[in-house]
C-alpha cells in the first residue's frame, strides 16, 4: 500500500512540473484563463436562460445556454467589459435577459416600494402603540382595543 | 363597527386580486423582443448543399448585400414539430412573394445538415436555401429563444417583425404586403406575436 502511494506521489511530483511549464505561446496561460472564467461566470450568472424557468445560462445545461455562455466568454476574450456584454444581450433578447431588472424607469419602483413599505410599516406600528399603550393607561380593562382603533 | 373592516379589507384585497387577474391574462413564455423597428443583425452565413456528395459550393448569403431586398428568415429545425405545421405554407407562399421581391431563408438551427435534408424529403422539399448557422452564433444575433421563429426584413435593412412559433399564411402576407406597398422603407415598426 505504501508503495503504491509512493509510486503515486511520484509520478505526481513528475506530471506537476511539466503540465506547469506547458503553456505555450498560442494559448492563455492558466492564471489568465481562470480570470476570464471567473468573470464569464459572474456575467453569465446575471443572465436570464431563454428556454428555462428562472435559471441563469450559468446554472442552466440547456444547449442554448451552454452556447450563450460560450458569446459571453468569446466577448470578454475579445477584449468587452461586461457592462457592455451585458448591453449586446439586452439588444438581442431586451431587458428581460437580466435577472435583475435595472433600477431605471419603471422598474424603480420595485426598488423603491418595499423599503417605502417597510418605513410606512414602522410607522403604524409606532402609532398604534402610542395609542395602546394610553388607551390601556386610560381604560385597564373591558373595551375592544379593535373596535378603539377602527374609529 | 364591521362595515368599516369589510370596507378596509376589500379596499387592501381589491388591488392585490386585480393585479393576479391581469398576469393571468398574460403569456409568461412570451418575449417582447427589442429587434422590431432596429437594424437588422448583420450576417454571413454559408447555404447548405442540396445534397451531402454535391461539390461544395462556396456560396455564402450576406445581409449586407440582401439590401433593397425584402428578407424572410425562418430558423428551423429537423426535430422541431411546430416547423412541420408551418413548412406548408411556407412552401406555397415562398415562390408567390419571390416574383414579388422577397428572399427567403431557412436557417438551420441546432441541427445537422443530414437530418436536414432528410426531413426536408420527407416534407417534399423546400423552395429556397437553407442557410448554416454554427454555434447558433446568427440565432443568439436576433435573440432567438426557440424555433420556429421567422424574421421579416424590410427594403432598408431594419427588422420589421417577429414572429414566434409557426408562422401562418395571414402573418406572411399580412406583413410582406404591408412591406411591398411601402416601398422604400418599414411601414410599422413594432408587431410580432
Amino acid at each position: 500500500m505504501r508503495n503504491v502511494i509512493a509510486i503515486g506521489l511520484a509520478l505526481l511530483a513528475a506530471i506537476g512540473p511539466i503540465d506547469a511549464q506547458a503553456p505555450s505561446a498560442s494559448r492563455p496561460t492558466p492564471a489568465a484563463d481562470s480570470l476570464l472564467d471567473a468573470r464569464t461566470r459572474e456575467v453569465a450568472s446575471g443572465l436570464r436562460c431563454p428556454v428555462c424557468q428562472g435559471e441563469s445560462i450559468e446554472q442552466s445545461p440547456a444547449e442554448l445556454a451552454v452556447e450563450l455562455k460560450g458569446v459571453v466568454r468569446e466577448q470578454l476574450a475579445a477584449g468587452r467589459t461586461p457592462e457592455q456584454v451585458r448591453e449586446y444581450f439586452v439588444a438581442r433578447y431586451g431587458e428581460w435577459i437580466l435577472l435583475e431588472p435595472r433600477p431605471t424607469g419603471f422598474n424603480a419602483t420595485l426598488y423603491l416600494v418595499p423599503p417605502l413599505l417597510l418605513l410606512g410599516g414602522a410607522v403604524v406600528i409606532v402609532v398604534l402603540l402610542r395609542r395602546w399603550t394610553r388607551a390601556g393607561a386610560a381604560q385597564p380593562a373591558g373595551a375592544s382595543l379593535d373596535d378603539e382603533l377602527l374609529d | 363597527m364591521n362595515w368599516k373592516r369589510a370596507t378596509i379589507a376589500l379596499l387592501a384585497t381589491t388591488p392585490i386580486l386585480a393585479l393576479f387577474a391581469f398576469g393571468l391574462t398574460r403569456d409568461p413564455r412570451e418575449i417582447p423582443s427589442p429587434l422590431p423597428g432596429r437594424d437588422a443583425p448583420a450576417f454571413a452565413m454559408a447555404v447548405m448543399p442540396p445534397a451531402a456528395d454535391a461539390p461544395a459550393t462556396s456560396d455564402t448569403v450576406r445581409l449586407a448585400e440582401q439590401r433593397g431586398k425584402i428578407v424572410v428568415m425562418n430558423f428551423y429545425a429537423s426535430w422541431c414539430l411546430a416547423c412541420r405545421d408551418e413548412h406548408p405554407v411556407l412552401q406555397a407562399l415562398a415562390p408567390e412573394y419571390r416574383d414579388k421581391g422577397v428572399e427567403f431563408y431557412g436557417v438551420m438551427y441546432k441541427d445537422s445538415p443530414d437530418a436536414l435534408r432528410r426531413w426536408i424529403a420527407e416534407m417534399g422539399g423546400q423552395p429556397y436555401p437553407t442557410l448554416v448557422d454554427p454555434g447558433a452564433r446568427t440565432a443568439i444575433d436576433y435573440g432567438l429563444y426557440g424555433v420556429p421563429e421567422t424574421f421579416f426584413i424590410g427594403r432598408d435593412g431594419r427588422v420589421a417583425r417577429k414572429h414566434v412559433g409557426p408562422v401562418t399564411r395571414d402573418v406572411i402576407r399580412a406583413t410582406l404586403d404591408s412591406l411591398l406597398a411601402a416601398g422604400g422603407g418599414t411601414p410599422e415598426a413594432g408587431g410580432g406575436a
